[in-house]
């Protein structure tokens, strides 16, 4: 779960409400859905509170080619 | 002095006619370029033009002729003007004034970039480069975003902190260019086009912060202009002051007021999806709850006909359980309504203890059939005879179906 991106996370959310919201299912099967989908909230959560943006520099290597290297 | 002793004296028209030729055949003066302020300017029925050239310390006739003045196409001339004026200087030996008979004029200083600002516009707005239809749409959620500004200038901190406060699950890709001066235009261009070829960027900000119309001009030049158009990813700008329009922004597919402005609308806000994520939530939890509402009504028919079938069953003690739960259930749920608005680890919490496993020991039961372990939801999976276990939270209860 750890690996997930945020889109990929907030995507299988999204996937459990609507498994969930059909209603026809074996009791196990609920509750599956509903667990998964409890820990993809927290982790999408996690991720929007320790988001920190990312910044990096483009130049043109000795090849011509773009290459990127960090921030300042 | 007697007049026979003096060297030869020459006629008004000698002198006059020697000074022209001195003049005709200098080469500098003959195809020279000249730049001052107009004035005394007069045009005549005839379409010739009579003006003077000055500057703080000289002044300079000229005389434009029709001819020549339509074939220059030279903007309309007034007082005040600066231009560079192109000719040949001569002696008019009727009136013995010196000229600067001009071929073509190029107006220079503001006058001149307003000029060059306005043809540019015009010609790039005839091959369909501002056209409407052109624009792309910018992507809702990217996460990638390019930046061509100046790596020194305050204009990208002041981008970089929008993003970091908005949308910091973005990455951001500075390629950096030169935004004033000479070389800007081409670096420009050249940094546009390596976020280009590079791939990654899903939308590329062009950003500058406010300054003069010289400061800006780099972004008026038709080289920025043409990278804008060729960019395969979405360009926004974000140029100057709220009322500075470049050629930039009319090509770009987008247009912001200023650099911070831009990066804003390059991104949406990082609020929205917390609340989207605290929604899915609710929703979870809300059919979670409809299901075992549901689980619970076929627990209530499968007692009420053991009951019928059999009243010496005491359930008093289920019963109760199951009074006791649907109390919890509807404060529970009353309770995640009003936290609609917490913190969302708060409401993870809260929600986490109506979880199944903790709701079995409250007075649900599993019932299992114990020849398959097949979990039992309706009276039509068992037959007479068949043995069960039902599973609370203490142990299990065997029992075998009667009907």
């Amino acid at each position: 779960m750890e690996t997930l991106s945020f889109e990929e996370a907030f995507a299988q959310l999204e996937a459990a409400v609507a498994a969930l919201q059909d209603g026809q299912m074996p009791l196990e099967r609920a509750l599956h859905y509903y667990e998964e989908g409890m820990k993809l909230a927290q982790h999408c959560s996690d991720l929007l509170e320790k988001a920190e943006l990312r910044v990096q520099q483009l130049r043109v290597t000795v090849d011509g080619a773009p290459a990127l290297e960090p921030f300042e | 002095m007697l007049f026979l002793d003096t060297p030869s004296i020459l006629s008004v028209s000698q002198v006059s006619r020697y000074l022209k030729e001195l003049l005709e055949t200098d080469e500098v003066l003959q195809d020279v370029w000249v730049r001052g302020e107009i004035s005394g300017c007069k045009m005549y029925p005839s379409g010739h033009c009579y003006f003077t050239l000055k500057d703080a310390e000289a002044q300079l006739p000229c005389v434009f002729f029709k001819n020549a003045r339509v074939r220059s196409a030279a903007p309309e001339l007034r007082d005040g003007m600066a231009i560079a004026a192109n000719g040949r200087i001569s002696l008019y030996e009727r009136d013995g004034k010196l000229q600067l008979y001009v071929e073509d004029v190029e107006l220079i200083g503001e006058g001149a970039l307003f000029l060059r600002f306005e043809q540019l516009k015009a010609r790039l707005a005839a091959e369909g480069l501002f056209d409407a239809s052109r624009k792309r749409p910018i992507p809702p959620s990217p996460s990638v975003i390019g930046i061509v500004t100046s790596p020194q200038a305050a204009a990208l901190r002041d981008m970089l902190r929008v993003l970091r406060t908005r949308y910091p699950l973005a990455r951001v890709i500075l390629s950096p260019a030169l935004v004033q001066g000479a070389e800007a235009p081409a670096a420009i261009a050249e940094a546009l086009d390596l976020l280009n070829e590079h791939g990654e960027a899903e939308v590329v900000i062009l950003g500058r912060g406010g300054g003069s119309i010289e400061e800006l001009w780099a972004f008026n030049e038709e080289v920025v202009a043409r990278a804008i158009a060729r960019s395969r990813i979405p360009v926004i700008s974000g140029v100057g002051h709220e009322t500075d329009f470049t050629i930039a922004d009319f090509v770009a597919d987008y247009r912001a007021s200023t650099p911070t402005a831009a990066a804003a609308a390059a991104v949406p806000d990082i609020a929205e999806w917390r609340v989207h994520v605290l929604e899915l939530e609710q929703q979870l939890t809300e059919f979670m709850e409809a299901f075992l509402g549901v689980q619970r009504e076929q627990l209530e028919r499968t007692k009420r006909e053991l009951l019928r079938l059999d009243p010496r069953y005491q359930l008093e003690r289920l019963q109760q359980r199951l009074d006791d739960t649907s109390a919890l259930l509807q404060a529970r749920m009353q309770h995640i309504l009003s936290l609609r608005g917490e913190r969302l680890r708060g409401l993870a919490l809260r929600l986490h203890s109506l979880s199944p496993s903790l709701t079995i020991a409250r007075g649900y039961a599993i019932v299992r059939r114990d020849a398959d372990q097949t979990v039992i939801t309706s009276e039509q999976q068992v037959r007479p005879d068949d043995e069960l276990t039902i599973q609370v939270t203490n142990g299990h209860i065997h029992a075998i179906v009667r009907q």
